[in-house]
């Protein structure tokens, strides 16, 4: 496994075997994959784009095109064990709709969200004054995919507000293994690149 | 030829006319009852002995039973050959592959050219009206009779995906998996539209005679030959059409008249002309009647995701074309969303081709690999070598 799965990694060691598993923007399924050959889950993928949808079909996933914002609303209630949404809440058009709706398809939902309070992101702003082009959130403003950036702090609020509980979080940066963290840690907001939760209806 | 090979041939002549025994006719949607009922099929590969291997395969509006066999009219190639064989998605060597005409066929099984017990003379326009659900009775009658409790898939494009999605619905249990190329799930008022106009162009011929052209001795071939040529531009996209002919003349120069001087035109004439050779006006006009009537929602409250509540067992996998606009995607979503709304296990993927609802007779290589990998998932799932 290259270092840039080390959120992979970490799902694999939250997902619980032979669970019913919905991976949300799922790209080439090389996380389905993995949880399929080794927690033998039942998996489902949502992908919007018809490359990497054949390219899982290929694979003998199951998966089907569609898109986050629009289609997570023709899922039944309580369909999976776990929704994942790996590094992709920042790209939907209604991240809170989106957030809601993973906790009614699933009985957990473990989503991963770019730290926009991270260091680097704060002293880049702080001293060049452009948006910031750091490792974690690579591209340029006008071409980035990211709409709905948050910090780590924003994301907590947003799940007190949805009263979301968090059953466990990490940090991942820089391609290093997943580290624990309690997100209302003061320093978290600061040093965790990338966050892992996994969460519950409170 | 080696002994394999003889055996292989052998078992790609398999198949025939099945005659079901008096008493056993085919109960109709409408109430009416089809009895003597003869089905057409052919079989390629052979039934394991864990029955576990079955694949039917639907076919669209005028095709036939002649899946991957050259066809006895035309000595043309199966229209699915490329798609059956060792490598392919559909295997001989690790599928029984069954396709049947479809019932109001012209083909060998029971339709409007077959002669009506009661009168002695064809059936014409007295055959009772069928439906997709009639058809899919009928293959469920003959599955039953080859000895298959379960399919391992049932496989249909454009009509013959129609027929999936109701075996779906109908008889989740005698299926594991189901694959729905450029269909829908019920006619557009568009699907109507068109086929009226070739139903019009069939009963606008004078040798027509009202359905009983049979018994005067002739056919209605102009008024066919018309409703293949609109039918067959719906088949194409614009941009296929464009690619293949566009302004192209068939010779120097204009003729200053009203022969076929554009390629396009000429193209047309020879798809009218050939499609006569091997297909029945009448069946024609009941099979393109049962695609209208078609609307499976219809038969649960509107509500399609209700059509799918038993079938959450069963593994589907839907695919559209994106230049499809006899089906377009949006068809092949809405399916999509009823299948996850009924908790089934559903794959989707929208095709990027500029080839229109007729992709899924070429050579498209996306459709190929995700075909492939849907039947080798499913067939470890079921326990196939």
């Amino acid at each position: 496994m290259t270092a840039r799965r080390e959120d992979f990694r970490e799902i694999l060691r939250l997902v619980k075997p032979a669970a019913r598993v919905l991976d949300v923007g799922c790209e080439d399924g090389e996380l389905l994959e993995l949880l399929t050959r080794e927690k033998g889950v039942d998996g489902q993928g949502l992908e919007l784009s018809s490359e990497n949808v054949a390219l899982c079909l290929s694979k003998g996933l199951a998966v089907v095109q569609g898109d986050g914002d629009r289609d997570l609303d023709h899922f039944p209630t309580r369909a999976f064990d776990y929704a994942i949404l790996s590094k992709t809440l920042q790209q939907m058009r209604e991240p809170r709709h989106v957030l809601s709706e993973l906790l009614r398809i699933a009985d957990q939902a473990i989503v991963s969200v770019p730290n926009f309070g991270h260091w680097r992101m704060r002293v880049s702003l702080m001293t060049r004054g452009r948006m910031p082009e750091t490792r974690a959130l690579p591209d340029p403003w006008w071409a980035t995919p990211n709409i709905h950036l948050c910090t780590l702090k924003d994301f907590t609020d947003l799940c007190a507000d949805l009263t979301l509980r968090i059953d466990a979080c990490a940090a991942l940066s820089g391609g290093r293994p997943a580290r624990p963290m309690d997100p209302s840690g003061v320093l978290e907001n600061w040093r965790a690149e990338t966050a892992l939760f996994l969460l519950s209806k409170a | 030829m080696g002994r394999t090979a003889k055996a292989k041939a052998a078992n790609e002549a398999d198949g025939g006319t099945w005659r079901f025994p008096a008493g056993q006719g085919l109960r109709l949607d409408s109430g009416a009852r089809l009895e003597p009922l003869e089905i057409a099929y052919k079989t390629y590969g052979a039934l394991n002995a864990e029955k576990s291997n079955a694949v039917l395969v639907c076919h669209a509006l005028t095709g036939d039973q002649h899946l991957a066999s050259t066809h006895p009219m035309t000595g043309k190639p199966g229209w699915w050959d490329r798609f059956v064989g060792p490598g392919r998605p559909l295997d001989p060597d690790r599928h029984f592959i069954i396709c049947s005409n479809v019932v109001g066929g012209c083909m060998g099984s029971t339709g409007p050219a077959s002669v009506n017990p009661a009168t002695g003379e064809p059936y014409g326009l007295t055959f009772p009206v069928i439906t997709i659900g009639d058809m899919v009775r009928a293959q469920a009658m003959l599955v039953e009779a080859l000895g298959i409790e379960t399919l391992f898939a049932v496989v249909g494009g454009s009509m013959g995906g129609m027929q999936a999605l109701q075996w779906a619905a109908d008889y989740p249990d005698k299926l594991f998996s189901a694959v729905i190329i450029a269909a829908a799930a019920r006619h557009s008022a568009q699907n109507i539209a068109f086929h009226e106009v070739g139903r019009q162009a069939i009963m606008a011929d004078p040798d027509w005679r009202g359905g009983a052209y049979e018994t005067a001795g002739v056919r209605p071939e102009k008024g066919l030959a018309v409703a293949r040529m609109a039918a067959h531009i719906t088949y194409l996209s614009e941009a296929a059409l464009q690619r293949k002919f566009g302004r192209e003349l068939q010779r120097d120069g204009l003729s200053w008249g009203f022969d076929a001087d554009f390629q396009v035109e000429s193209y047309l004439r020879h798809q009218g002309t050939s499609f006569v050779d091997r297909f029945d006006a009448n069946s024609y006009l009941y099979i393109t009647r049962a695609l209208d009537y078609f609307d499976l929602a219809a038969q649960y409250e509107g509500v399609l995701a209700k059509a799918f509540q038993a079938a959450r067992k069963v593994r589907f996998c839907v695919l559209s074309f994106s230049s499809d606009w006899l089906y377009p995607t949006p068809e092949s979503r809405d399916v999509v969303r009823a299948l996850n709304a009924a908790g089934a296990r559903a794959s989707f993927v929208e095709i990027e081709t500029d080839k229109g609802h007729d992709a899924f007779f070429l050579d498209e290589p996306q459709l190929d690999a995700a075909l492939k990998g849907f039947f080798t998932s499913a067939a470890q799932a079921r326990g196939l070598r």
